[in-house]
């Protein structure tokens, strides 16, 4: 009984920490979002931009799937 | 995926089953090999592509690159010559020409002198032509009177000869003379 | 202990049945004796592949050294090009001497990613271990790079002189902080990128045990396919970079 709450409570815990990949992929849209709407504006500029893009999307990205680590984690490893 | 039971390695990282227990990344009794065989790895790549891979495809680009450059040079040499043989070719273009309007012009002195002296020679005969044409009806027009006077003389005689006078002949020319003259 | 129950019940059910993480135990490839670390294993064997792979693409692809480039001589080049360029642009003309290491990197990374694509195989760039070297073994090569080149100038790269006096201190320790994350962040976002996406595969494939869920599993698998194909060029191309961007602040921490 114990230990199936204990289950319950990791389960419950991994579905939280998945949010926070939902949340890094806002930020991604975010990035590329932006990203675009500059280089529509200035598309003569944007080719020299693109490492910079993904420069910021990897920043953005990498705490997404810290969050999935933690879920997994949670789910496999504790 | 690995879920035959006798293929799977006995350790704390496995079950009875060959399922992972947890997450396999964090079984620590795999990372030596892993580590190991990763370095062993990345020496070999390493190896093969600074001694052998990386130095042949940059001589590869840059004799690409000369020989990229030298085509366009020579090129850019045709090129040149190309312009050279338009102009010489212009050139001869422009002398040939010349020549035409220099042999037309000559050609038209020459026919313009011919026709001249023909036409010269051509109103002198004309001329002389037309000169006896006039001294020849000038005579048919003083022949022409002199008949004219015999006739009437001549007529006058007889009508005054019908008319029953005699004709005195120099009376006569006189008065024909007079009629003609008025 | 807890998690060894689960894993057990996960396993001796029937029907749907979910073992994601089972793609990523290593293995001996010759019977079952326990992993040493001199085994070969088929950690072995695919990063054997990965380095057989190299060599076909940039040893035997440019053996005629053809002015006008083969299809395989062409990709090679193409590779060359590509991170010349970019470690030139990041890095600066100092930063190409560093081109053959910083471009093993590249090419062991992206060969591994893509061959884990291929169903069955095993992918070594999902493991912590292994991407955690990659990660500290920049950092340290960077980092004493950036001592032996600047000396303790190097230090100003988290004394930001722009910054108010008052600032300073503190951005001086968030700029600590994020130096000593970066071997952390870059090592975990290789290997967790991939792993989150071959997870989700075999998550998705357990659903097509269930007969009517069985189209849908094979379309989302095909989907999640394409996108990790994408996924395995771009961590390497992000990984790549921001050794680049590493590799400039040893070079230059001045600016």
């Amino acid at each position: 009984m114990e230990g199936e709450l204990a289950s319950m409570g990791q389960f419950i815990g991994a579905g939280f920490a998945a949010i926070g990949s939902g949340l890094a992929a806002i930020g991604v849209g975010n990035v590329a979002g932006n990203f675009l709407a500059g280089a529509l504006r200035n598309p003569s500029a944007a080719g020299g931009q693109t490492a910079t893009l993904f420069i910021g999307l990897a920043f953005a990205e990498a705490l997404g799937i810290f969050a999935f680590l933690v879920a997994l984690l949670l789910m496999f490893a504790v | 995926m690995a879920t035959e039971p006798t293929a799977a390695a006995a350790g704390a990282c496995v079950n009875d089953a060959g399922g992972a227990i947890g997450m396999p990344q964090l079984c620590v009794e795999w990372m030596p090999n892993q580590i190991f065989w990763l370095v062993v790895a990345l020496a070999v790549i390493y190896f093969v592509l600074s001694r052998i891979a990386l130095p042949r495809i940059g001589s590869v680009l840059a004799e690409r690159k000369g020989t990229i450059t030298n085509d366009l040079t020579a090129a850019e040499e045709l090129k040149a010559k190309a312009v050279e043989a338009e102009k010489a070719y212009q050139d001869a273009l422009a002398r040939a020409r010349a020549e035409a309007a220099r042999i037309v012009a000559e050609a038209r002195a020459d026919i313009q002198k011919d026709l001249a002296v023909a036409t010269a020679k051509a109103d002198a005969e004309i001329a002389a032509k037309a000169a006896e044409s006039e001294g020849r009806i000038a005579e048919i027009r003083a022949g022409a009177l002199e008949a004219v006077t015999e006739v009437a003389k001549d007529t006058a005689k007889e009508l005054v000869a019908a008319l029953g006078g005699k004709a005195d002949a120099r009376s006569v020319t006189a008065a024909v003379t007079a009629r003609l003259k008025g | 202990m807890r998690a060894r129950n689960v894993a057990e019940e996960a396993h001796s059910e029937g029907g749907l049945v979910f073992h994601p993480m089972d793609q990523f135990i290593v293995k001996p490839l010759f019977g079952d004796g326990p992993v040493e670390w001199y085994t070969p294993t088929n950690v072995t064997l695919w990063l054997g592949l990965a380095v057989l792979c190299t060599v076909a693409l940039f040893v035997l692809g440019t053996r005629g050294r053809a002015i006008i480039p083969t299809r395989v001589q062409s990709i090679a080049e193409l590779a060359y090009g590509f991170i010349y360029k970019m470690v030139e642009d990041i890095a600066g003309p100092e930063g190409a001497r560093y081109f053959p290491k910083i471009f093993t990197l590249f090419v062991f990374i992206i060969m591994t990613n893509y061959l884990a694509l291929i169903p069955m195989s095993f992918s070594p760039t999902s493991h912590i271990a292994a991407t955690a070297v990659l990660g500290f073994g920049v950092f340290i090569a960077v980092t004493a790079l950036g001592f032996i080149k600047n000396g303790t100038h190097f230090l100003g790269l988290f004394w930001m002189s722009e910054a108010p006096l008052v600032l300073r201190p503190i951005i001086a320790i968030i700029e600590v902080i994020s130096y000593f994350v970066r071997p952390v962040s870059h090592s975990i976002r290789l290997a967790g990128n991939i792993m989150a996406g071959h997870t989700v595969i075999k998550v998705f494939a357990a659903f097509a045990g269930i007969a009517a869920l069985s189209p849908v599993s094979v379309l989302a698998i095909v989907a999640i396919y394409g996108l990790e194909v994408l996924v395995a060029f771009i961590q390497a191309y992000v990984f790549t970079i921001l050794t680049c961007v590493y590799l400039r602040d040893a070079l230059h921490p001045g600016h």
